[in-house]
């Protein structure tokens, strides 16, 4: 199983390599990629038809629990067979339809990825290894929504869906993690065995609700539906793959997936209906008012998987079984009006439902796709939807009390599906063919064969459900935890309630298709709603983030080094200041000082005298005249204390630095008093704080007892060890003569890059940019 | 600054100077002074002297360009740094001694010629820096 | 006398800081060379100070005979002041070699590379 989903990596970045040949006549050649792997999964099918699951396990960072654990039960399997067997009919689709397209290769190395991520999803049995195919999936669509990369609106979609499936990537992450912590195990299937572990943790709920917030943004549930209608920017077949078919269905299958471990419970049940039932209604209305062929799919997919997620919610055997059937009729029919929709766009140019009509003249097939596709859609029989619908309507009926109300719900949502269904494939092969379409003609056999391949399998499982009834329906209810042995798919149940329900729908929905004609107006009336939907509001958020995070940058980092040191050094006194503030005692011990003599005074007062001419002078010469009493007195100093090391180098140094200074800054310009009165004060006042910081900081320090133990290994060892006598020396060139020889290394690395700066030659730009200025 | 007073003190400066500076390296390990100061003193004494005499003169005197005695210098640190594992089989860094002491200096060891190498840096660095500074100035 | 030093040290930053936030470049490295002064006596006044008692062993004895100052600060302080050299000289140039290519020795004339919009 690792192969096979490896597969799909290989391929793409074979692709890299190779992409020069299928930009030519070799792309259909790709198909064969998802087509192998459709025929591998089948050959599963008996096994686990008998009840058998496959595993593999390959160990990946053991240390942490995390294992590509595979495990193939019937509900991988189901998925597995959507994702390979519509990738492939997908995949040759593409062949055609992006036929000479730059990109094309490209376009495939995405659809690989995806698909061997998708893969990846429905196989992991370990949640970590699930979150990184789940955020590759997330990641694969960015690409492909964005393929258009060239328009604005492409980005702006591609931006948004990351933006959200991303969010919701993180929450499966951390919902994963404390999860795993709970169970003891990252491994899903075992954590079956510890269900009542997990339902009566304390941390039930915020498990459950961050799957349920990836859930959500996956599947495109309300309030984070938003992000799917935008992402039909992307290509018709990636609309049709990863934004009907598998990828939107990935939140689904998680929460199928931890139906077992995670749900029979109020608030895993009651969540999930409301969310269900709000996404399903305010989608499926949604429908109404789109001109837009996509548009129109985009919604009803949203509204689709409102009634699975509902149907999970309801948790019923039934209710489960219900959603199996569903995923499969819908993914059957909601693909063929895709790949449909696709050729008209292709053909025509327009996927403007108010101004297609007739194209069953010109596009016969794809008309009969459509058709069958909309039956299906609709559930009249005997189509797969019908037996989608019944099962719908039987799960809601028999929900306890509040039944009638849910059914009715239930009812309106396939009302307006059908609506939608038939808007997409029927409305625009019926009626009269306009005039500037008469010149359409078939497009390649590539483009056509696939939705026609869906839309009649559509009817066939309608007719015989019993194809897949024990082969797949069967173990992928068994897999949910529930008893799948007494599935039975009918076509025929007698004339019941439920088949008078169906009745209604199909009765109003046909009504509905004839009364509404979608128009314009009703679109650009229901835009102006548009600043209360929640993209909007999301939006709004992402812009005051983006606002609020420009200002803070441009607040702090404004290229101007005095407000960077300001800025550190105020908060500096400002923490430091407080603490001090809090904690010091001001016990100065003067008999611990040493007195004071005259002659010290008189250094330190010439020092003062130093720096404040230093700093006040107007003449830079003067200043660093100053500077070199300063130094010159500070050897004093350490004359006084004990330290004629110091003493000697500073005096050098001073020099040193002083003959360096004037060589450099008569060329210099002179000083400008650049700062006006009211900084200066302010950097005064800021000074004079950090002075007075500094000072009682030492003052502190000093009033503390002193350890010595370093000071007195290195002192009563100077000569005993390393024969020295005087210490710093000994210090410096033995005890610690790695760091010595470090500092001269530093110290050579100074003199070459001074050397570097003022020898090297400017460079080409340099030049311009100092004759520029001249 | 190319007076004659300067001159003529320069050039009996310049050794006098360059002989403290190497006594202060050596006598380092006993009493104030050592690579840094000794090194210093060195650089001021070829500085005053270019002051004096232009730095051509100076450059002429010192044949090399005073950017090689950095890497030699360094080398010297590390060779002596090196010098146990080589001699005695001890760990890096360690001191080891010549077994008699000399007049002056004391006893000589790995660390005497650490401090040379020292000197050799430091000279190296501040010709190099202020040199390099004067020309292009 | 500590007292004294330890306002001294205070003053030393205090101009070294108000130095450092002027808008002329030669300032700014003048305020980094007084800091730095500051921080050597910071460093020599904290580990202790001692008058008349170098750390240096005397006469024919081994070991120290009585009381010597702290070493341990003397040899942070002796290689401080050896790379502040370094570091100065290196900032010196670097601004003689930016205020030829910049042709301002204003910093507020050089932070265009550094704007964020």
């Amino acid at each position: 199983m690792l192969t096979a989903i490896l597969t799909g990596f290989l391929f793409s970045l074979l692709l890299v390599f190779a992409g020069k040949y299928l930009k030519g006549k070799l792309a259909i050649l790709s198909a064969l990629v998802p087509l192998g792997l459709f025929i591998y999964f089948l050959q599963f099918v008996e096994t686990i038809a008998n009840g058998e699951i496959i595993s593999q396990n390959v160990e990946w960072v053991p240390s942490f629990g995390v294992n590509l654990g595979f495990t193939l039960d019937g509900l991988s399997l189901i998925f597995c067979l959507m994702i390979t067997g519509i990738g492939f009919l997908v995949f040759a689709y593409t062949a055609a339809y992006l036929k000479g397209h730059e990109y094309l290769d490209r376009f495939y190395g995405y659809l690989g990825i995806f698909m061997g991520a998708m893969l990846g999803i429905v196989l992991s049995d370990n949640i970590i290894s699930l979150f990184v195919f789940w955020e590759l999936t997330s990641l694969s669509s960015f690409f492909l929504i964005g393929f258009n990369n060239k328009e604005e609106s492409s980005r702006k979609s591609a931006i948004l869906a990351l933006v959200i499936t991303g969010f919701g990537g993180l929450f499966l992450l951390s919902g994963a993690l404390i999860l795993g912590s709970v169970a003891g195990t990252f491994t899903i299937s075992e954590m079956l065995i510890s269900k009542d572990l997990i339902s009566e943790s304390p941390h039930y709920i915020i498990i459950v609700a961050m799957i349920f917030v990836a859930a959500f943004t996956k599947s495109a549930q309300f309030p984070f539906h938003f992000w799917l209608p935008g992402a039909m920017k992307a290509p018709t077949p990636v609309s049709t793959y990863l934004h009907s078919a598998t990828m939107v269905k990935a939140g689904i299958y998680l929460l199928m997936r931890f139906t077992p471990v995670l749900g029979s419970t109020e608030f895993w049940n009651s969540t999930l209906i409301i969310v269900g039932t709000v996404t399903m209604l305010y989608a499926a209305i949604h429908t109404l008012f789109r001109t837009d062929l996509k548009g129109v799919l985009a919604y009803s997919t949203i509204s689709a998987l409102g009634i699975l997620v509902f149907l999970i919610g309801l948790g019923t055997e039934e209710a489960l079984l219900a959603a199996c059937v569903f995923i499969l009729v819908h993914a059957l029919y909601k693909a063929t009006l895709f790949l449909v929709t696709g050729i008209i766009d292709h053909e025509t140019g327009s996927r403007d439902i108010t101004l297609l009509s007739g194209l069953r003249k010109v596009l016969f097939p794809v008309a009969i796709a459509g058709f069958l596709a909309a039956i299906s859609n609709a559930g009249i029989p005997p189509s797969f939807g019908f037996l989608g619908k019944d099962l719908i309507y039987e799960a809601t009926l028999h929900f306890g009390n509040s039944a009638i109300f849910l059914t009715a719900l239930a009812i309106i949502t396939n009302i307006l599906l059908l609506y939608a269904g038939f808007l997409a494939g029927i409305k625009p092969f019926s009626g009269k063919l306009p005039e500037n379409f008469s010149k359409v003609h078939m497009p390649s056999f590539l483009m056509w064969i696939p939705p026609l391949i869906l839309a009649v399998l559509g009817i066939l499982i309608g007719i015989f459900p019993s194809i897949i009834q024990e082969s797949l329906i069967q173990p992928a209810v068994t897999s949910l935890g529930e008893n799948g042995g007494d599935v039975l798919l009918k076509l025929w149940h007698g004339f019941n309630t439920i088949l008078a329900l169906s009745a209604t729908t199909i009765g109003i929905g046909i009504m509905l298709y004839f009364l509404i004609k979608p128009t314009k107006k009703v679109e650009i009336a229901i835009e102006k709603l548009e600043f209360i939907s929640p993209k909007t509001i999301t939006e709004k958020f992402g812009d005051a983030f983006h606002y609020f995070s420009s200002l803070w940058t441009n607040l702090f980092q404004n290229g101007y080094l005095r407000h960077y040191v300001s800025t550190i050094i105020l908060f500096l006194v400002a923490v430091m200041g407080y603490t001090l503030l809090k904690n010091t005692r001001y016990r100065l011990d003067y008999s611990s000082f040493t007195a004071l003599t005259i002659y010290e005074v008189i250094t330190v007062a010439i020092m003062i005298a130093g720096i404040l001419y230093t700093v006040f002078t107007k003449s830079r010469l003067a200043a660093v005249a100053a500077l070199g009493i300063v130094g010159l007195t500070i050897s004093l100093i350490f004359v006084y204390y004990s330290a004629p090391d110091l003493a000697m180098t500073q005096f050098s140094i001073d020099t040193l630095t002083v003959i360096l200074f004037v060589l450099v800054l008569y060329k210099l310009p002179k000083y400008l008093n650049l700062s006006d009165y009211k900084t200066r004060i302010k950097d005064g006042i800021l000074s004079i704080a950090f002075g007075a910081l500094i000072s009682i900081l030492a003052l502190e320090v000093l009033a503390e007892p002193q350890s010595s133990e370093i000071s007195e290994f290195y002192a009563e060892n100077a000569y005993l060890l390393a024969k020295g006598k005087n210490v710093v020396n000994v210090i410096l060139v033995d005890f610690r003569g790695i760091d010595t020889f470090m500092e001269i290394a530093v110290l050579t690395i100074a003199a070459i890059g001074v050397f570097a700066l003022l020898k090297l030659r400017m460079t080409a730009k340099e030049r311009i940019t100092t004759e520029n200025k001249k | 600054m190319k007076t004659v007073i300067l001159k003529t003190a320069s050039n009996y400066l310049l050794p006098l100077l360059l002989l403290f500076s190497f006594f202060i390296l050596l006598r380092g390990h006993y009493l104030p002074g050592g690579g840094f100061v000794g090194g210093l003193i060195a650089a001021i004494a070829f500085v005053l002297h270019a002051f004096a005499n232009g730095l051509e003169n100076t450059k002429q005197l010192l044949r090399i360009h005073p950017g090689f005695l950095m890497p030699v210098g360094l080398a010297l640190a590390l060779f002596s740094g090196f010098s146990p594992i080589i001699f005695s089989d001890l760990p890096f860094m360690t001191g080891i001694w010549f077994p008699e002491p000399l007049s002056v200096v004391g006893m000589v060891g790995s660390a005497l010629f650490f401090d040379i190498g020292v000197y050799l840096v430091v000279v190296g660095v501040s010709l190099t820096i202020i040199f390099t500074i004067t020309e292009s100035a | 006398m500590e007292f004294i030093l330890a306002i001294l040290i205070g003053i030393f930053y205090a101009a070294g800081l108000y130095m450092m936030l002027r808008r002329s470049l030669v300032k700014l490295i003048i305020g980094l060379i007084l800091l730095g002064n500051g921080a050597n006596l910071l460093i020599f006044l904290l580990g202790r100070i001692t008058k008349g008692l170098p750390p240096i062993i005397s006469g024919e004895s081994p070991v120290f005979l009585g009381a010597y100052a702290d070493p341990i600060p003397q040899a942070l302080i002796l290689t401080a002041i050896v790379i502040s050299f370094g570091l100065q000289s290196f900032a010196i140039v670097l601004v003689k070699r930016a205020y030829t290519v910049v042709k301002t020795d204003d910093l507020d004339q050089m932070n265009s590379t550094d704007q964020f919009s």
